[in-house]
Parts: C-alpha cells; sequence; structure tokens
C-alpha cells in the first residue's frame, strides 16, 4: 500500500491542502466573531474579518512549514533511509557513482517505467516507492497535525475584545520582515556556501599554491595555480576597460554637455538597450563575428611580417578564439555602466561652477576638461569601478570567445582562460562534490566574490561620500 | 607698421591662441560625437550580423514523396502495435529510400552511392511521420505525401551559404556524343565562351586554386561535371539524369567556388538535388518545425519548443518567489523598518547583492540547492529558485525607489483618517506605487530571462529531447540552449541559433516595450 | 548737503561731459536698442544705455524686472542658454560686441564677473586664480604666474589671509573669502569690466562691508556694473545708478539725482518703497 502511496503527487496536494485549510478556518473565525452576543459584543475590537484572519494564519502556517520541510528534505530523507538499508557491497560504491544510480531509481520510480531493469533494480525502485509513501503519508499527517493544533488554539481567543487585527498585522509584519531576512540569508549562505566549501579545498592544497601558483591543470586534479586565471581575468578586463572607459566617458560628456534633449531622448535609451542584450548574444557574436575576425587580421599581420622580412616566425597566435574578441565585445557591453553614471554625476555638477568657467573666457571643452569633470571625478571613478567589476565578473562571452588554456601570455589574439570560465568548465560534466576538482571552483568563486566586493563597496562609499558634498 | 588699427578683440597674438583653442574645443566635440557613433555603430553590427544568420534560418527546403506505406514494411508482424509503428524509423526511412532510387536509378550501382543518396534525408526526420501513421493506422496499404527536410548541408548549399557559386549561360549545344560510359562530349559553336572568360577571370583573381573547382552543366533535371574544356567543346561526365538533355538545350554552368574535398557534400549529391529541385520535389518554407520541435543532433529537426518551455517553467518559479519576496521585503524596509544600524548594514548588502556576479548565485544554487537539500538538477525548480536569488536585490530597489516617490501626505492623510499603519500601506501607498514597482518586476524578469551562467553551474546543460511538463522534470532554458548550439560543429547551426537568438530578443524587446507603456501611461508628477 | 550736491554734480557734469564726448575718454560701454527674447517671451524691451568708465554703475530694480539678464548681455553670458536671443548693439572699444564674429571666448577675458552665489572652482585657492591666465595663455612662466596670482589676492584683499595656504582648497574659505576669490579670480585675467550679479546677498553684513570696501576700490581701476536689489547698497557703491522695471530702462542718471530727485514717478515709488 505504502508503494501506492509513494506516487502521491506532493506537489498540488499540498497546495490543495493548505489552501483549503486557510480558506476553511478563515470561514469559521468569521463566523465566530460574527456570532458574538451579550454585552461585550458591542465593544468588539476588530472586524470579523480580521478574526477570520487570525484563525486561517494560525492554521495556515504550520502546515505551511512541514510543507516546505518535506519540499527540501524530503528527498534526501527517503534517500538516506534507502541507503542505510542496502546491502554492504552497496556502499563501497563511490558516493558519485551512488548518486546517479538512486537518480535513475528515482526517476523509475515517477515514470513507472522498470523497462531494462535487473531484479536487484526493480526491488530497490519498490522499496524507495515504500519508503516515499510513508514519507509523504507522514507529512500529510504532520500538516494536518499542526493545523488542527493551530487551529482549536486560536480559535479559544476569539472573544469579542480580543485585538484581532493587532495580531494579524503584528504576523503579517512579521512576514515583511522575513522577507527582508532573505536577502540577508542570500548573503550569508554565499558567504557561508563559499567558505565552506573552500576551507574544505584549502585542507587538501595549500593556500598559497593556489594564489601564486602558475600551473593550472584542474581537470586532472593535477595543479591548482590559480595565477594563470587571475592573469586572463585581468587582461581581459583591461582590453574591455581601454574600450568602455573612453567610449563610456565621452558618450556621456557629449550626451550631458552638448547633446539637444532630442538627441539625448534617442541615443541614452539605446546605449541602455546595450546593458539589456543578454550575454550569451554577446557571446555568440563574439564567437562567430569577432573571433575569426581577428584571427584573419592576426594571420594577416603574421604573413605581411614575414613577407616584409622584419620577422621569421609568425607573431602572433592567431587563435579561434582570443582574448582580445573576448575583450573587444566586453568592452561594448560594458559602456552603458560607464556611461549612464558619469551621464548622470556630470548633469549634477551645478551650472554656476560651468558660469564661473565661461565668464573668465574658457572655451566649452576648457570648461569640462578643467572644471566639469574635475567635479564629477568622484562619480566617474565609482562608475569605472563598478564596470570593472562587471568585467571580471563576466561569464558567457569568456566562455564562448575567450578560450581554455590557462597561461600567461601578453598576446592578446592567444586564447586565455578567466576565473569564470574555469568554474564553468569544472562545474559542468561530471561532478563529484567532494573531489579537489570541484571544491576548487568554490575557491575560485571565493576569490571573484571578494575581489567585486571590495570594487563595490569602494564605489558604493565614493557614490555616497560625493552625494554628501553635493547635497 | 604700427600703426594698422587693431582693436583690442583682433590682437594677433590672442587670434592665434584662440584659433587654437577653438580648434581644440571641435576636436573634443568630434570625440564625444565619435564615441556615441563606434557604440551606436558596435550595436548595429551586433544586431545586423545576427539578423542576417537568423533570416536564413527562417525558411528551409523540405523534400516532397509520395509513397505507398507498404504493411510489410512499416508493420511487419510482431511489430505491429501503433506504439510499434511511432518507433519504425527504420521502416519509414527506407520507404523514402527506395523512392529516392527509384528516382534515380543509376546512384544503386553501388553501395556508397545508395549511402549518399540517403544521406539526402536524415533517418530521424520521419518520426512525425511515423507517429501521425501510427495514429491512423487505417492509412497503411495506401500512399502518402510525405515532406522531409533536406539534409542541412544541402539546404544550405541551395541558400548559397557553402560556397559562392558563379553561374554562367551557356549557349545552344549543337551536339552530343557519348564517348564512354557517362561521359559525353557536348560541341556548340561559342556555346562555351562564357565559361571560359569567367574562368579566366577566376583565374585572375584567385590564380590556379581555380583548378580544383568543379563546373557542372545542368539541363533540366540532367547535371553533369566538365572534366575538360577546350574551344567549342567540353568533355562532361553525367551525374545524374540522361546526356540527351543537353541536345539543342542552353544548360547552366555552376562553378562551385569551394573545392569537392573541402565540402560536406559532395557534387554527385548536389547533382540530385538539383534534379530534385527541377522535378519540383523541393521546395522553401517557412522553418516552422524551429518553434515545434525539440533538440536533436540533427540541425535541420531540431527546434526550441522544450526550451521555450523550460525558461517559461522557470521564469514562472522566478516570478512566483522573487516578485511578492520582493515587495514584501521593499515594503517591510521602506515602511517598517526602524532606522538604526542594522537596517543600514541591509540596505548596504543589498546593493552589494545586486552587483554581484551571476555565477556566483550559480555556485550557492550548487552548493545548496543540489548538495545540501539534494533539488533534483537540471530543474526550472532549483533554476527559478536561483534566478529569483539573483533578481530579489534588482526588485527590492525598484520597489523601493516607487514607494519612497509616494508623497508623506498620502500616508498622514490615510492615518489620519483611523486606518492603522499596515492598512495605510497596503490600501493606500501600495496602489500608487503599484507602476513603478510593476515595471522594476518586469525589468528584473527581463534580466533573468537572459541569465545563462548561474543555470549552467546547476545543471541546466545537458541536452534535453522531452518537453518538461512540470517545474521538477529535467530542462533547458532559451539562453542555455543557444550556448549549447552555438558550440555545435556543423555549419547549419549557427543560422538556427540566430534565430533562436532572434526569439529570445522578441521576448525582451516585448517585455521592455510593455515596461516603456507603462511608464508612459501612469508616470505621475508629485 | 548742498554741497555734496554741488560736488556730486560736477562730477557728474564731468562724467557727463565724458558722456558727451568733449574729453578724451568715450563711454566703456554703450548699448543701443537692446531687446532679449527667451524663446517668445521678451524679457527686455529696447534698452539704451551708457557705462561710464572707472566708475561703479548700479542696476536696480524689482525682482524679475530683467536687470541680471542685461548685466549677462555685457558679456555674452546669454549665450550659453539655448532659447536666448540677444538683438541690439553693445559697443566696446569702437566695435559692437553682439556681431557674431566677435568671439565671446575673447570677449569674456575682458569682462569679467563676479556671481550671487561664490563658486570657486574644486581647485586649490592658487589654481582657481590661476586658470584664467593659464588658457589665456597670460603668464609666460611660473614665476610670472606666481606674481599674478599674488597680485590679484592682493588687489582683492585676500592675499594677507591666504598667502601660508595657497594649495589649499578653494571652497574651505569661509562665504565672505570665497567671494573675495571669486572677485581676484576675475581680476587675474586682467579685464577691463567687471560685471557683478548681487555680490553681496549671499553674504553676512561684515564680509559686504568689506567687499563694499572693495569695490570702492576697485573702481579706480575698472569699470564696474553691479546689480543689486538693495538699494541701500546702490546708494553707498555706485556712481551711476539705472533704474529697470519689467524689462524697461524707467530711469538712469547719477545715483544722487535718482535717489534724491527721481525724475520718473515709478523711480520714486520704488525708492520709497511703494513696491518692489
Amino acid at each position: 500500500m505504502f508503494q501506492q502511496l509513494g506516487h502521491l503527487p506532493m506537489g498540488w496536494l499540498m497546495l490543495a491542502l493548505l489552501a483549503m485549510l486557510a480558506s476553511g478556518a478563515f470561514f469559521v473565525g468569521r463566523v465566530q466573531a460574527e456570532r458574538f452576543s451579550g454585552p461585550a459584543a458591542a465593544r468588539i475590537h476588530s472586524r470579523p474579518n480580521y478574526h477570520g484572519y487570525f484563525v486561517a494564519m494560525w492554521t495556515f502556517v504550520p502546515a505551511l512549514i512541514v510543507a516546505l520541510g518535506y519540499g527540501l528534505m524530503g528527498e534526501s530523507l527517503v534517500r538516506s533511509q534507502l541507503v542505510s538499508e542496502l546491502p554492504a557491497n552497496f556502499l563501497k560504491i563511490p558516493g558519485v557513482e551512488l548518486s546517479v544510480y538512486l537518480d535513475a531509481v528515482s526517476r523509475a520510480a515517477v515514470h513507472n517505467d522498470y523497462t531494462g531493469a535487473d531484479r536487484v533494480f526493480a526491488a530497490i525502485t519498490n522499496r524507495y516507492l515504500e519508503i516515499q509513501g510513508v514519507v509523504k503519508l507522514s507529512a500529510i499527517g504532520l500538516a494536518l497535525l499542526g493545523a488542527t493544533v493551530g487551529f482549536v488554539l486560536s480559535r479559544r481567543r476569539i472573544v469579542p475584545g480580543f485585538r484581532a487585527r493587532n495580531r494579524v498585522e503584528a504576523g503579517i509584519e512579521l512576514m515583511l520582515f522575513l522577507c527582508a531576512a532573505i536577502a540577508i540569508a542570500t548573503t550569508v549562505g554565499i558567504i557561508a556556501s563559499l567558505l565552506y566549501e573552500s576551507l574544505r579545498f584549502f585542507a587538501e592544497i595549500p593556500f598559497w599554491d593556489f594564489l601564486f601558483g602558475t600551473r593550472w591543470n584542474a581537470q586532472t586534479s593535477a595543479e591548482f595555480g590559480a595565477l594563470p586565471l587571475f592573469f586572463g581575468t585581468f587582461m581581459i578586463a583591461l582590453i574591455a576597460m581601454l574600450i568602455a572607459a573612453p567610449v563610456g566617458l565621452f558618450a556621456a560628456i557629449y550626451l550631458s554637455e552638448y547633446a539637444g534633449p532630442k538627441v539625448r531622448g534617442w541615443v541614452k535609451p539605446i546605449l541602455e538597450i546595450l546593458a539589456g542584450i543578454p550575454t550569451v548574444v554577446y557571446g555568440f557574436f563574439a564567437l562567430l563575428v569577432v573571433a575569426p575576425s581577428i584571427r584573419s587580421l592576426a594571420v594577416w599581420i603574421n604573413t605581411t611580417l614575414i613577407s616584409s622580412g622584419l620577422t621569421s616566425e609568425p607573431l602572433l597566435a592567431a587563435q579561434p578564439t582570443s582574448a582580445l574578441a573576448a575583450g573587444l565585445v566586453m568592452g561594448i557591453m560594458v559602456i552603458p555602466f560607464v556611461s549612464s553614471l558619469s551621464d548622470d554625476v556630470i548633469n549634477a555638477v551645478p551650472q554656476t561652477l560651468r558660469d564661473a568657467a565661461y565668464a573668465m573666457g574658457a572655451t566649452k571643452s576648457e570648461t569640462v576638461k578643467h572644471v566639469v569633470l574635475p567635479a564629477a571625478l568622484p562619480g566617474i571613478i565609482a562608475s569605472l569601478l563598478l564596470a570593472v567589476s562587471r568585467a571580471i565578473g563576466e561569464t558567457m562571452i569568456v566562455v564562448m570567445a575567450a578560450g581554455q588554456r590557462a597561461r600567461i601570455s601578453a598576446d592578446p589574439t592567444a586564447d586565455l582562460t578567466t576565473i569564470t570560465v574555469q568554474i564553468v568548465a569544472l562545474l559542468t560534466g561530471e561532478t563529484e562534490f567532494d573531489s579537489p576538482k570541484t571544491l576548487s571552483a568554490f575557491a575560485l568563486g571565493l576569490v571573484l566574490f571578494a575581489v567585486t566586493l571590495v570594487f563595490n563597496l569602494i564605489a558604493l562609499r565614493v557614490v555616497q561620500k560625493y552625494r554628501e558634498k553635493y547635497d | 607698421m604700427t600703426d594698422v588699427v587693431q582693436g583690442p578683440f583682433r590682437n594677433e597674438k590672442a587670434l592665434r591662441r584662440l584659433k587654437k583653442r577653438r580648434a581644440a574645443d571641435v576636436r573634443f566635440r568630434t570625440y564625444g560625437l565619435s564615441a556615441i557613433a563606434f557604440a551606436l555603430l558596435a550595436l548595429s553590427l551586433l544586431v545586423a550580423s545576427i539578423g542576417f544568420q537568423a533570416v536564413s534560418a527562417a525558411t528551409y527546403h523540405v523534400v516532397r514523396f509520395d509513397v505507398v506505406l507498404d504493411p510489410q514494411v512499416i508493420a511487419p508482424d510482431g511489430e505491429d502495435t501503433p506504439a510499434d509503428i511511432s518507433r519504425n524509423v527504420d521502416g519509414f526511412y527506407s520507404l523514402l529510400r527506395s523512392d529516392l532510387l527509384e528516382t534515380f536509378p543509376q546512384a544503386a550501382d553501388d553501395r556508397l552511392s545508395r549511402l549518399r543518396l540517403g544521406d539526402l534525408v536524415t533517418r530521424l526526420a520521419v518520426l512525425p511521420v511515423a507517429r501521425t501513421v501510427a495514429e491512423n493506422p487505417t492509412r497503411i496499404g495506401r500512399s502518402m505525401k510525405i515532406t522531409v527536410p533536406l539534409n542541412d548541408d544541402l539546404d544550405l548549399y541551395l541558400k548559397g551559404a557553402i560556397s559562392k557559386d558563379a553561374r554562367v549561360h551557356i549557349g545552344e549545344i549543337a551536339s552530343v556524343s557519348e564517348t564512354a560510359q557517362n561521359e559525353v562530349s557536348l560541341s556548340g559553336p561559342s556555346a562555351f565562351r562564357g565559361l571560359e572568360a569567367m574562368i579566366s577571370t577566376l583565374r585572375a583573381e584567385d590564380g590556379d586554386a581555380v583548378d580544383a573547382r568543379s563546373v557542372l552543366l545542368t539541363s533540366g533535371s540532367s547535371t553533369g561535371r566538365v572534366t575538360h574544356l577546350e574551344t567549342g567543346a567540353a568533355h562532361v561526365t553525367m551525374l545524374t539524369g540522361s546526356a540527351d538533355a543537353f541536345r539543342g538545350a542552353r544548360p547552366v554552368a555552376r562553378i562551385i567556388a569551394l573545392p569537392e574535398t573541402e565540402r560536406n557534400v559532395s557534387d554527385q549529391q548536389i547533382a540530385w538535388t538539383l534534379a530534385l529541385k527541377e522535378m519540383g520535389r523541393i521546395s522553401r518554407v517557412p522553418h516552422f518545425s524551429l518553434l515545434t520541435n525539440t533538440d536533436s543532433t540533427y540541425p535541420e529537426i531540431a527546434g526550441a519548443l522544450a526550451a521555450i518551455v523550460g525558461s517559461l517553467l522557470t521564469m514562472l518559479v522566478t516570478a512566483f518567489i522573487a516578485i511578492p519576496v520582493g515587495i514584501f521585503a521593499s515594503i517591510y524596509l521602506e515602511e517598517f523598518a526602524p532606522r538604526n544600524r542594522l537596517t543600514e548594514i541591509i540596505e548596504v548588502n543589498i546593493n552589494n547583492l545586486a552587483a554581484v556576479p551571476s555565477i556566483v548565485f550559480g555556485l550557492l544554487g550548487a552548493a545548496v540547492f543540489l548538495g545540501f537539500f539534494g533539488l533534483p538538477r537540471s530543474a526550472p525548480l532549483v533554476g527559478g529558485l536561483v534566478l529569483a536569488l539573483m533578481t530579489l536585490p534588482t526588485i527590492i530597489i525598484a520597489s523601493r525607489a516607487a514607494l519612497k516617490s509616494v508623497p508623506p501626505s498620502i500616508r498622514a492623510a490615510a492615518l489620519g483618517v483611523g486606518a492603522s499603519k499596515m492598512q495605510s500601506v497596503f490600501h493606500h501607498v501600495l496602489p500608487l506605487a503599484g507602476p513603478g514597482i510593476l515595471t522594476g518586476a518586469i525589468l528584473g524578469m527581463a534580466r533573468a530571462l537572459g541569465e545563462t551562467a548561474p543555470l549552467l553551474l546547476i545543471g541546466m546543460v545537458a541536452f534535453v529531447a522531452d518537453v518538461p511538463s512540470s517545474p521538477t522534470d529535467e530542462a533547458t532554458a532559451l539562453p542555455v540552449l543557444i550556448f549549447s548550439w552555438s558550440t555545435n560543429a556543423e555549419r547549419a547551426w549557427e543560422p538556427m541559433t540566430a534565430a533562436v537568438i532572434v526569439i529570445l530578443l522578441m521576448f525582451l524587446v516585448t517585455m521592455n516595450g510593455i515596461v516603456v507603456l507603462l511608464r508612459r501611461r501612469f508616470e505621475r508628477r508629485w | 548737503m548742498e554741497t555734496t550736491v554741488t560736488e556730486s554734480r560736477e562730477n557728474a557734469s564731468s562724467e557727463l561731459s565724458v558722456d558727451q564726448g568733449e574729453g578724451l575718454t568715450f563711454p566703456r560701454i554703450e548699448c543701443r536698442n537692446i531687446n532679449v527674447f527667451y524663446g517668445d517671451k521678451q524679457a527686455i524691451f529696447d534698452i539704451s544705455l551708457s557705462i561710464p568708465d572707472r566708475a561703479v554703475t548700479a542696476l536696480i530694480g524689482p525682482s524679475g524686472c530683467g536687470k541680471s539678464t542685461f548685466l549677462r548681455c555685457l558679456n555674452r553670458m546669454n549665450d550659453t542658454i539655448e532659447s536666448c536671443k540677444v538683438t541690439g548693439e553693445i559697443i566696446m572699444d569702437g566695435e559692437n560686441i553682439n556681431n557674431p564674429d566677435i568671439d565671446p571666448v575673447l570677449l569674456r577675458s575682458r569682462v569679467g564677473m563676479v556671481f550671487q552665489k561664490p563658486n570657486p572652482f574644486p581647485k586649490s585657492i592658487y589654481d582657481n586664480i590661476a586658470y584664467g591666465p593659464r588658457i589665456h595663455g597670460l603668464a609666460d612662466s611660473r614665476e610670472d604666474l606666481d606674481a599674478m596670482v599674488e597680485k590679484s589676492l592682493r588687489r582683492a584683499g585676500l592675499w594677507e589671509e591666504v598667502k601660508d595656504r595657497l594649495t589649499s582648497p578653494g571652497n574651505s574659505l569661509s562665504g565672505g573669502q570665497q567671494q573675495r576669490l571669486c572677485i581676484a579670480r576675475a581680476i587675474a585675467v586682467r579685464p577691463e569690466v567687471i560685471l557683478m550679479d548681487e555680490p553681496c546677498s549671499a553674504l553676512d553684513p561684515v564680509a559686504t562691508a568689506r567687499i563694499e570696501e572693495l569695490i570702492d576700490e576697485l573702481r579706480k581701476r575698472y569699470c564696474i556694473v553691479i546689480v543689486t536689489h538693495s538699494m541701500q547698497q546702490a546708494a553707498r557703491v555706485s556712481q551711476r545708478t539705472a533704474f529697470f522695471h519689467l524689462g524697461e530702462l524707467v530711469e538712469m542718471g547719477d545715483t544722487d539725482q535718482i535717489f534724491t530727485n527721481p525724475r520718473e514717478r515709478r523711480t520714486e515709488d520704488y525708492i520709497t518703497g511703494r513696491f518692489g
């Protein structure tokens, strides 16, 4: 019987259950409040609706907690129970194979598809379903129990003088607070998970070897020197900023100082479009249009140099994926980060400073160069920092167009790899969760997070101080 | 010399200096203008190159067959249940192959050319046909019109994407004489002059590489390859059809720019394709299967349906979580939170989270949702959760700004008539901030729709052939599909990836368009 | 009182004689038929007046009457506003500076301006003063520049207070000091005319008094035009006064005459406080 129960569609069931419990409790509570009689009834504090909400809250929340608990922990519970019942020879199987096997068991159970299964597999799958049935039944039972207890207890509080509305609103405020707390929980979660996995990594690979080692062969779990990755990230970000900084800054200057409102009205949104294009599209463009062109250009340079006798061997690497291709496209993507914020800060410089400069006979460009830009400098620096942070953390463009070779090279037409590319490479494909290979991805993630955090914090501080100066 | 009257504003030295300063002024302005021009140019280049490729994939070539559904082949004894029929790819495919062999009997001679002929159509392309027949078993035994996509490389060839051919019209062929098995000699006075001229032009441009190129002569549905060209005569190896078709005709010559050794399609296959086209059995139709098929290893039958549904499911989960939580969180932070050190830290934290690289969220998802909670890999549920966490700060910031813009007088008025704080927020402030919150939410969703990196890390990279039906099924998403297709080797994937990009961009444009409309309609200036 | 009147009349007549061109100097600035439009709205209606050299001319009137707008015509600052159109002639040293041939950049090095709210550049005190000479190429060497900075600061009466901290930022000074810095900055490019747009309205009385002293000193060298909404200030510092109302020039004359014996009814109403 439990085996049949194992097929219960818990998602829909729980939703229906919660909905029914909540609305039922609401009606009961409200009716109860409406039925107040006697002298106290005239001084009722809150409207019957709120009494209804109160009862509904206390009924719904316990059931919700159970449902969430089942949703998050249910599968692991079932699996750990199943594993503990498995015969001894199963426990010798390495972790990753075991979880793949269990995935297959789970899939077979869900689709009721036993084709190609041997008797052992079928038996395990049946047992799996049984355990699932038990867990599911218990979850439903527990939810109902919690709901009932809450229901009964809350109904007792319903009297005319009861401040139901205050209680309900306190409950709502708690919920609002919890939602805000999720944002904190996210940061805590990020830091905790990165640190936890990284510490496990550093238990096996020394910290300094990681930070300063120059050979990266993570796929074979051989060497974990991340310096070439840092170099690759830095180089591509540098190329990107070489494009985005001047273009973004001058575009911002033109838009705020020279352009009329019509031009501004058109150009500014178009620049925003650059920021809205998904990075995978940029990656496609980089891979299929930019990288081949750079390669052809590099090949042409090589042959021209050789044929004119200046060099005897090809100077440039001319790879099909290159740092230059990724950097160029990334630079284009990052332009609006520089131009938007710079435009805002340049606009915020008080007109009276410009007037002072004009009144002394300065030309427009002199005014901008010597008076406006220095005044807007903190904001511009902040925008550059944010842009660099974005460039460092970018993934898809480099995954598609930069390359996989971890090395340090000054040649921009060579393929380089970056931190983000390696994280993707390490975590896609076979993932054994405990090997140094996978853990190194988290160590890289930690470095990435730390560096971008520093940039972001500095940028935010600079913007804050700048606002204080001019407000 | 000193009595030349010069006003104080026309002093020579000052004017010279002024000229330099003015020149610097103009230069400065030009820098600004060229920066904008550069950015716009880059954007146009991006859009144009992708659009151009996408247009190529918007239509494709299909081949028409009219075959009899032989029950022996399709539903042999022991395998004639509908389930068996719908899986009988080999059976249906052999029907098509037999038809092709009937059309081009010369190919039957050796195994290699039979194989090459069969390559004109992909095996798996018959699956939809098999399913249709399985649903209507009464059709077995009768004839049926079948349309299947043409081989992807030949499709590209017909679109001109593989090789830029030079076409020359040949003059009237006076006589045709057979010299050997399949070899003919065509002669006609001044018939080949155009061809010779074209070849010498090409030779002037590309040198001796021209000799490796194939020259095909086509007349009607017969095609032959030129082996030797002289003045007034050409020696041709017949590839398909008969030499008689050339008698008295004006054939068309094709000089295929890419030598046969460098392409995936042989001259023979091109000849067959041209013949089928001439017979009216090949036509170019809209590529609807791009939207209705699921992924496949063959480009001509691959489609983005599974990815579209997967993206939709993921967006549903993200919206379901991020929008309510984001709005509630922003309400708490803006209206209820006490102004103390803790809330300041929360603010800084949220601002920072909005700028954290998306791949870090992927790491979080992999470690916590997959590792700790054991949620199913590659499921829209997990993808939605990760993207929700990523979008949350953006929605909170936008909603806070919307709430902040509602003037305090509204709140004061509500409290003044005896509403509680909670009531004033939910009944008065929130509706007024509604449009701003909504636009923030849509923009957040638009960003989440285009994100790829976090989804890769939670396992959405796998090849998914079935359309997901629930958030816990294995699925993929549009941006992930774009990523995986763009790394495929065959040429045909490029235009198709571009087409899927266009689909994704259309979703984004629609969402941003809605935002612009909302802003215009509901923007209030207090 | 009478002698004062006589004295000022003598001065006035000598200046009148200046106006009539009998002497060697001309009026420094001569304005003819000035009209100013902001888009379709007209702000200044057909104003003609002369501004004498080495004297302070005050422009007074109620707020919004166009005094600042008119002042800004004199150094073509209105050019920086898109929708603004100025017609008429402004003759300075025999040339009409409204002529599009004249480069306003050069004009503004000869006609300086001090604004209502002190607006030092976000630079050091030294660089604030040195900026003008630098862009106009007025100094040949570092020593030249140092000397110019010192001279300007001395003339503005600020040297003693800041000579030890020339590298500290311009906005680290007090309000009054900042305004004197701005005056020094305007002087540094060696203008012939200094325009002041309500220079003391953002300052306290002590600072105001210092600035007024300074103006009195400066008028020995420069032609000064000052817009002020304080009649007392106009009476204190100026020799000639022009009364503006609703974009028109109502009356112009010697300061004493305007304040004691105005010819126009409107002038009298304004001065006696009946409006404005």
